[in-house]
């Protein structure tokens, strides 16, 4: 579902950007905080891009992984994989750690430097032989 | 034939963010403050808007509802006498499951915006895709039921984390459950520390008044700075 709306954000910036020649490459920055499930988005961006100058590109995405600063102590981290040993709760024994915003130091929230992008960061297209010059 | 490469760098979500920043820009023209409502399907938003609405002295609130298909929620609430108007996302916009900040935008023509502090936007019931569009809010809540487990702040994280309100509903429910009411509360805030979390339950009556505070509180809000 999700997936399905990003596809189409995705398709119309591509499509602005082409103006009017057709597309060979979508190549789009992918956060893993945007809980995007790349299968998901490449069936729905074929779908989506049907009969626009878009169908036939191919969909590029570069994972980018998430990264935290604490604005407290400065510590960075991933809150995904989970933060190791010295982080704080866990919801009960014998369960996996969860991803946390927390600094792992002194638990202040953290500020996303990472793992927020659904950026569209270049496109391909086909430059028409004989076109007016 | 040859090929070019063009760099783009661009949000994929900009077109939408435009769109909601104009609609914002609407909303403080006329001093109104907007929150946009989530939560998946049946975890009690409108119950818990129609308890707010009922009390809600001093804050002249309007309501703008999301759904798929029909008026049911728009009924519910024009029965409490505030100005309502039905969004749906079924005949134009493709059923879509979330709203948009286009889809708000269309709407605006009807809201009856020189009536009111604040117009709170409730969503279509979807815990994933809402997250992703702005619409032009000033603040995000939320609904999380009891019923739906203490797990999925940990499944939809991106909707935990962009909501500075969540109502933790269906507390009436607990002694029938196995859910962990605190487990369900860390959870949350290992997503997202800066929460606002508030038990209620819309059966009860529960936690309302501070469901209700909050909703005060964000009408008298000023304008932030885009």
């Amino acid at each position: 579902m999700h997936e399905l709306a990003i596809s189409q954000a995705i398709i119309d910036t591509a499509l602005r950007h082409a103006d009017g020649r057709r597309l060979t490459s979508v190549h789009v920055r992918v956060g893993s905080l945007r809980q995007v499930v790349p299968d998901s988005l490449a069936f729905y961006f074929e779908i989506v891009a049907r009969d626009t100058a878009c169908e036939g590109a191919r969909l590029d995405l570069e994972p980018v992984a998430a990264l935290l600063r604490c604005p407290d102590c400065g510590d960075e981290w991933d809150p995904a994989p989970p933060p190791l040993a010295g982080h704080g709760a866990l919801p009960a024994a014998g369960l996996p750690p969860v991803p946390s915003f927390r600094c792992p130091r002194c638990a202040t929230p953290g500020k996303i430097l990472r793992g927020d992008e659904l950026e569209v960061e270049w496109i391909e297209v086909d430059e028409a032989v004989g076109a007016s010059p | 034939m040859h090929r070019t490469r063009i760099r783009v760098a661009e949000d994929a979500l900009d077109a939408n963010e435009t769109i909601a920043r104009a609609n914002r820009d609407d909303f403080d023209r006329m001093d109104v403050r907007v929150v946009n409502l989530m939560s998946a399907p049946g975890a009690g938003k409108t119950t818990l808007l129609e308890r707010a609405i009922q009390g809600l002295d001093g804050t002249r609130i309007g309501v703008l509802e999301g759904d798929v298909q029909g008026s049911l929620d728009a009924d519910r609430i024009a029965h409490l006498h505030v100005p309502v108007t039905q969004l749906n996302t079924d005949p134009g916009f493709g059923g879509e499951c979330h709203l948009d900040a286009n889809m708000v935008r269309s709407a605006l023509p009807a809201v009856k915006l020189d009536e009111i502090d604040l117009l709170v936007i409730e969503n279509v019931g979807n815990l994933v895709c809402p997250a992703e569009f702005k619409v032009g809010e000033d603040a995000r809540a939320m609904v999380s039921s009891v019923a739906e487990g203490d797990d999925k702040p940990l499944k939809y994280p991106l909707m935990f984390r962009t909501c500075e309100l969540i109502l933790v509903n269906k507390i009436d429910l607990l002694p029938h459950l196995d859910v962990d009411l605190d487990r369900l509360v860390a959870n949350i805030e290992s997503v997202n520390p800066t929460a606002t979390v508030l038990p209620v339950s819309a059966k009860t009556g529960e936690g309302v008044e501070a469901w209700r505070d909050w909703l005060a509180r964000v009408g008298l809000r000023a304008p932030a700075a885009a």
